[in-house]
Parts: C-alpha cells; sequence; structure tokens
C-alpha cells in the first residue's frame, strides 16, 4: 500500500514509497505522542514507587470520589466515540457532520475538566493540598487529611502533578480541536471562557491562576490560525483525533492506579 | 501537504472508509464494561498487589482496543506497529528498574 504514484505537472511520476506507508503529519504526531506517553509514564512511576515505598499510604478517596472519577471515564470514553465518528465523517467529506461530532467530543472533554476541577476543589477544602496553595479561608482540614500533607507529603504531590498534567493535555485537547472545527470563530470562544474561568473562581483557588492556560492557547492559536489560515482536511482531523485517543489511554492508567487503589473501603 | 503527501493521505482516507461504524460501538461497549468491572473490583477487599495485577492487566486491554481501533495503529503496516510499540513498550520496561529501590525502603529502611 505504500508505493504510491502521483501524477505531477501532468507527468505520471513514481516517488519513494513512504517507509511507514502514511503520511509525515501523522508520523510526527505517533513520535510526539510516544514521547508524551514517556512522560506520563515517569509520572505513573513515581505515584506507584510512593504507593509501594510508603507504608501509611492514605485512601482518600470515598464512594463520591470514586463516582466522579467513574462518570469522568464514562466522558472521556464516550469523547473517543464521537472523536472516531468525526474522523470517520471526515474521510467521507461530511463537513457538517465533521464539525458536529467534534463539537461533542469538546463537551465531553469540558465536562471531563469541570468534574476533575470539582474533585480537586472537594480535596483542598478538605485539607488535601500542596504548599504552594492558598489555604481555603474559612474550611478547617478534615481530620482525615490533617496529617497527611505533613506526614505523606508524597500523595499530594504526586496525586496533583500527575492528574494536573493529564487535566492540562485534556484542556489542550480541547482547544485543538475548537481550532480544528471552527478555525478562527473560536478564538473569541476561547476567550470569553478564559474570562469566565478566571472570574468565576475565588483567588485562593489554584483555578483561578491555573485559567490564564486559556489566555496564553488563545494567543498561540491566534498566530496559528492568523500567519498560517487554512481549512482542515481529513488527516487533519485524524491527527487531531490521535493526540485525543491519547490523553483517553492515559486516563485508563491513571484511574485505576490512582483512584481504585486507594478507595475507602467502609 | 505536496502532491506525494496528498495521495497519501487520500489512501489512508481510503482505509477509513472500509472500516464500518460498528466496530467503534463494540470498542467502546467493551470499554464501558471492562471500566465497570474495574470499579466493582475496587470495592473488594483483596491484597494491594493481586489488584494491582487485575486492574494493570484490564488496563493494558483497554490499551490495546484504544490504540488498535481508535487510534487505527491495528491498520497501520506492519513496520509501523512493531517499532512505535516495541520502542514505547522497551522505555517504559527500564523504568521498571527502580521498584527494587521502593520495595528496599519498605522492608528495609532507609539507611
Amino acid at each position: 500500500m505504500a508505493d504510491v504514484a502521483v501524477e505531477q505537472h501532468g507527468v505520471a511520476a513514481a516517488y519513494e514509497p513512504s517507509l511507514f506507508g502514511t503520511y509525515s503529519k501523522k508520523i510526527g504526531m505517533w513520535l510526539f505522542l510516544l514521547s508524551d506517553s514517556l512522560t506520563f509514564g515517569a509520572l505513573l512511576y513515581a505515584y506507584s514507587y510512593g504507593r509501594i515505598s510508603t507504608p501509611n499510604w492514605p485512601t482518600p478517596f470515598h464512594s463520591e470520589s470514586i463516582r466522579n472519577a467513574t462518570l469522568m471515564t464514562a466522558f472521556l470514553l464516550t469523547s473517543s466515540l464521537t472523536m472516531v465518528l468525526a474522523v470517520r465523517a471526515s474521510v467521507f467529506g461530511k463537513g457538517k457532520a465533521v464539525r458536529g461530532w467534534l463539537l461533542a467530543t469538546m463537551a465531553c472533554g469540558t465536562a471531563f475538566v469541570i468534574l476533575h476541577g470539582h474533585e480537586w476543589s472537594n480535596l483542598i477544602a478538605e485539607g488535601l493540598t500542596l504548599p504552594v496553595f492558598p489555604a481555603v479561608p474559612g474550611h478547617e482540614a478534615s481530620k482525615e487529611f490533617a496529617n497527611v500533607s505533613r506526614t505523606v507529603p508524597q500523595f499530594p504531590a504526586t496525586f496533583f502533578g500527575l492528574t494536573g498534567m493529564h487535566m492540562l493535555h485534556v484542556t489542550l485537547g480541547v482547544i485543538y480541536l475548537g481550532i480544528v472545527a471552527l478555525r478562527k470563530k473560536f478564538i473569541p470562544i476561547l476567550l470569553g471562557l478564559w474570562l469566565v474561568a478566571w472570574l468565576a473562581t475565588p483567588s485562593y483557588s489554584p483555578f483561578h491562576y491555573g485559567a490564564h492556560v486559556l489566555l496564553l492557547a488563545a494567543i498561540a492559536a491566534s498566530v496559528i490560525v492568523f500567519l498560517k489560515p487554512k481549512v482542515y482536511d481529513s488527516s487533519d482531523v485524524e491527527v487531531a483525533g490521535l493526540y485525543w485517543h491519547f490523553v483517553d489511554l492515559v486516563w485508563m492508567f491513571i484511574f485505576p492506579l490512582v483512584y481504585l487503589m486507594s478507595t475507602r473501603i467502609l | 501537504m505536496d502532491a506525494v503527501q496528498v495521495a497519501i493521505a487520500e489512501q489512508v482516507a481510503e482505509q477509513h472508509r472500509h472500516h464500518g461504524k460498528a466496530q467503534f460501538f463494540w470498542v467502546w461497549g467493551a470499554l464501558l464494561a471492562i471500566t465497570g468491572i474495574e470499579v466493582f473490583l475496587g470495592y473488594q477487599n483483596m491484597e494491594p498487589v493481586r489488584m494491582l495485577t487485575i486492574l494493570m492487566g484490564l488496563s493494558l486491554i483497554k490499551a490495546g482496543l484504544i490504540i488498535g481501533y481508535f487510534m487505527h495503529l491495528k491498520f497501520e503496516v506492519s513496520r509501523m506497529k512493531w517499532l512505535t510499540m516495541c520502542s514505547l513498550v522497551f522505555c517504559l520496561a527500564m523504568m521498571c528498574i527502580f521498584f527494587p529501590d521502593a520495595f528496599r525502603i519498605l522492608h528495609l529502611g532507609v539507611k
């Protein structure tokens, strides 16, 4: 399948076949994903190392947290289905369907980020925190977490590091899909989301400052869509899909390792 | 994209056109079902190492389904499949070198 004969300037010419039987953009994305999987691999190994070497590892996830994380997993899995349907629609040239499926994928991704943010906020309010996070005014740390951040600092450090990195990837994935689906029209939406996220979160929340990721992404996206405007074709949708499925894939390891292995059984 | 890249992209798109929608729904259903099993196991009072082994086994099955069907690797040329997966597994396996140290701390303590 790798042999490609291309007619150029009216002359049929056989070019050297692609080594991997696919186009270079897709190979580039695969190489990026391989390197990114080592980043997540290192974080997952760090978490597991701490889990093994610490006898009093906390088990803070009650049934409410597990329900929340299961719902988040369902959203991500559904987003992968809608993404693959977007890729399928794109190869048939159904522009409207592509946009619809991409927007559905973005909606599932956004739901995931909101639920995750809710989970983080609850844990921080209960006292599971990092030294860099400001204290939540009017909230006493619960008995359960009063000593965790002091006696087992590996837990909050690896938990927030790993899940925060994943949340960042999902957020950037939603923005990536937004650009592919809506192009320039997505920039004002993104700026609106940034303002909402920044102004609606209290100043002691890590998301108050984290929201600026949206502003940085809006600036980067503007540079890309204004300097190199183009109509995204099926290959662009497929490459964006690879990134999105990877984000889903990583969560398939985080969910059991972080949440299910630290379930509090009453 | 230049003409060669466009031609290859068209070939890849043609491959995609031959895949039915139904298989994606089957894979999605299987992934949800495995997640359900994992959550059920999370509430069983099992020995951590045994639980970890089962959960990671199930996660690997889920990863295989996502990479194979959703990321389309099952339908790529074998050179692409083997090179990407072997290099990834090798690099991740190399990271296991740190685990004996974690067990040492647990059983012997820090000296």
